[in-house]
């Protein structure tokens, strides 16, 4: 049912390259022409969107690759779930839960210095993320209930719990705001230069790529999941795979992966747990991974480009006075277009 | 208050909290049982819970209510054409449609010179009392005191069993539904007898936003749908694809709903989030008992072959 769960292996040819593009660029096309129909100011606006993007060292450095973080990771979640034949929508509930599992650790650490706080704050992230999987990939496995929608639910439910963490169990100790306490400063992820926002998740993030893309060209483990993902039932008969396991372990681990990107926004970047930390995220996400066509190695592009998307929407809103949340427009379009581009052709 | 007024007080507002669900889910009934897993059924609402604000605002209640199912419509449309007819995969259309709603109707929200910080009051479709029905113990303001929407979703029902198993379109629907290679075979057009299928789907699911607008909110907001359309999903799994057992289904979650007025009234200390956490719970809990798709339509999901 998925075409493009069928990640093309072998040569290198330009259309690889030109689809992203044209996708991309069908995007913006649709971004201009919706704000120019909408009687708003589109020049103003991409004018605020690269400014604020790539216009300046502070913009990239401060802004879009701070973004571009999370984008990475999980649109690596995304992957290792696609891959293996699973389609996880509900990365916002499980990059929540790892918010929310690293805050607690991270509120609780007290005096423990960074070597053992950040490690602490990572694997709570991880397991969050795994554990709000462990539904989805039990219902897939023992019963057959699409991943789809089960993992979709569980956003609103993650939502929620984030509401109730910070007004009962992690509200900050005056009581008087929806958010946590601020972590302890050992368990926070350094900023890599002094003056700029970006830190150190950004190396993390990096290091996970080429680990998982190295993985998947090279090991077993990335021919078992590309099997499991092609055709479950011929790798069951021909080469006696154990697909429902090889599903499960990358469904989890597709979790814990956005659970990890939930703990490194918060060690990274917001220092504390609130309401609605991930602008969407998880849905973006997406299209980062689908305009890679599910290659470890391209998302680290695609997700600096959605990262820059990202931050230019922010500034489109402050400058240009156009809701950030316009830019959806442009993910939608992207997935479209991919979608289009490797249908199955029969 | 007293139980009777409590026990009426929650009668009413699981009738009035099911009807944009009712709607939904017929609408995905719909587009499910011609083999169209419409994910994009939360951005149908969306756009007809916006299109019926604007509407209402500028032409009155009804024309709202047209201007959401016309909205609902349109927004499916762009599935029909990237998964019915060039056979893109329907989960990430579905979800393309959704993003696409939140950008679309967040853009246009802000920029209503009517909206203020929060949102824009319209003139709704409240609860009108039937004279003599509505005096009817218990029943009558639970049933008979509802907003006119409530009782068009509850005559939707029966109209979608008709469509579905009394005409000709919904054979070839459901043909279409469970074999699209055999539906092409015995000369079903399946694409557009499936396109056919996911507007009125989308129709009905922007019938339901409008609902959620003029009969329950009574203002726009963004994101307002709340994952909805998504519920919705998970309706006619509980209701196994059949317009008769969609209703109970999806009174079921309004009543699950319903349940924190109970509460508030009764001052049970239960967290307000865990109430809002409660139909998306419920959901799983229908899904995991009911095993998912063992009755769903054999093509659910799977586009037809190219020629046909």
């Amino acid at each position: 049912m998925s075409g493009f769960l069928r990640v093309e292996q072998g040569r290198f040819s330009w259309r690889l390259v030109a689809t992203p593009l044209v996708a991309t660029l069908a995007g913006i096309v649709a971004l201009v022409l919706f704000l120019m129909l909408t009687g708003h100011d589109a020049v103003a606006g991409l004018d605020a969107l690269w400014r604020g993007s790539f216009g300046s060292p502070y913009a990239i450095l401060s802004a879009t690759l701070v973004r571009a973080i999370p984008l990475l990771v999980l649109g690596l979640a995304f992957t290792l779930g696609a891959r293996a034949g699973a389609l996880n929508i509900g990365m916002e509930g499980q990059f929540a839960a790892g918010a929310i599992a690293a805050t607690w650790m991270g509120v609780s650490l007290g005096d423990a210095p960074m070597i053992v706080a950040l490690p602490v704050v990572m694997l709570a992230g991880i397991t969050g993320g795994a554990l709000w999987m462990l539904v989805p990939a039990v219902l897939r496995l023992r019963v057959g209930v699409t991943e789809v929608i089960t993992t979709l639910l569980l956003n609103f439910v993650a939502e929620a719990a984030v509401g109730w963490a910070v007004t009962g169990p992690l509200r900050e100790s005056s009581g008087a705001y929806p958010q946590s306490d601020p972590i302890a400063i050992a368990a926070r992820l350094p900023r890599i230069l002094p003056d700029h926002r970006v830190h150190y998740g950004l190396a993390m993030a990096l290091v996970i790529a080429v680990v998982f893309a190295v993985m998947m060209r090279r090991s077993r483990v990335g021919f078992v999941l590309d099997a499991t993902g092609a055709n479950a039932e011929a790798a069951w008969l021909i080469g006696r795979l154990r697909v429902d396991r090889v599903l499960v372990l990358a469904l989890l681990g597709s979790g814990a992966l956005a659970g990890l990107a939930g703990a490194m926004e918060v060690s990274g970047v917001s220092y504390a747990l609130y309401r609605r930390l991930s602008p969407g995220y998880g849905f973006t996400a997406i299209a980062v991974a689908l305009l890679a066509r599910l290659r470890p190695g391209w998302i680290i592009a695609t997700s600096l480009m959605f990262g820059a998307l990202a931050a230019g929407a922010g500034a489109m809103q402050r400058d240009a006075g156009i809701p950030a949340v316009v830019v959806q427009v442009v993910e939608a379009v992207v997935l479209v277009a991919m979608v289009l581009a490797v249908r199955e052709r029969q | 208050m007293n139980e009777e007024a409590l026990l009426i007080a929650f009668g009413a507002a699981t009738f009035r909290v099911a009807t944009p669900l009712l709607l939904a889910a017929l609408g995905e009934t719909i587009s499910e049982r011609g083999g169209v897993l419409n994910l994009g059924i939360e951005g149908s609402m969306l756009a007809g819970a916006f299109a019926a604000a604007l509407g209402a605002t500028s032409g009155g209640a009804w024309f709202g209510t047209l201007m959401g199912v016309a909205a609902g419509a349109l927004a499916a449309m762009l599935l029909v054409i990237v998964s019915v007819w060039l056979r893109g995969d329907q989960i990430i259309a579905g979800t393309a449609i959704t993003l696409a709603a939140f950008g679309v109707t967040g853009l246009l929200a802000a920029t209503l010179p009517t909206a203020g910080d929060a949102a824009i009051a319209v003139p709704g479709l409240g609860p009108v009392a039937i004279p003599i029905l509505s005096r009817i113990p218990l029943a009558g303001p639970v049933l008979f005191n509802q907003s006119p929407l409530t009782w068009l979703a509850l005559l939707m029902a029966p109209i979608c069993w008709w469509l579905l198993y009394r005409t000709r379109f919904g054979l070839e629907l459901r043909a279409s539904g469970e074999s699209p290679e055999a539906a092409t075979a015995a000369g079903v057009r399946v694409t557009r007898v499936r396109g056919l299928g996911t507007l009125i789907g989308g129709a009905l699911a922007g019938l339901g936003g409008a609902a959620l607008v003029l009969a329950q909110v009574g203002s726009f907001t963004e994101r307002m749908t709340a994952g909805r359309g998504f519920i919705a999903i998970a309706i006619v799994v509980l209701g196994r694809w059949h317009p008769a057992l969609v209703v109970p289904a999806a009174l079921l979650f309004g009543a699950c709903s319903a349940l924190q007025y109970l509460f508030q009234a009764a001052g049970t200390p239960v967290p307000y989030q865990l109430m809002l956490a409660l139909p998306y719970l419920m959901a799983l809990l229908v899904l995991a008992v009911l095993r998912g798709r063992s009755e769903a339509p054999a093509g659910l999901a799977r586009n037809a072959p190219l020629a046909d």
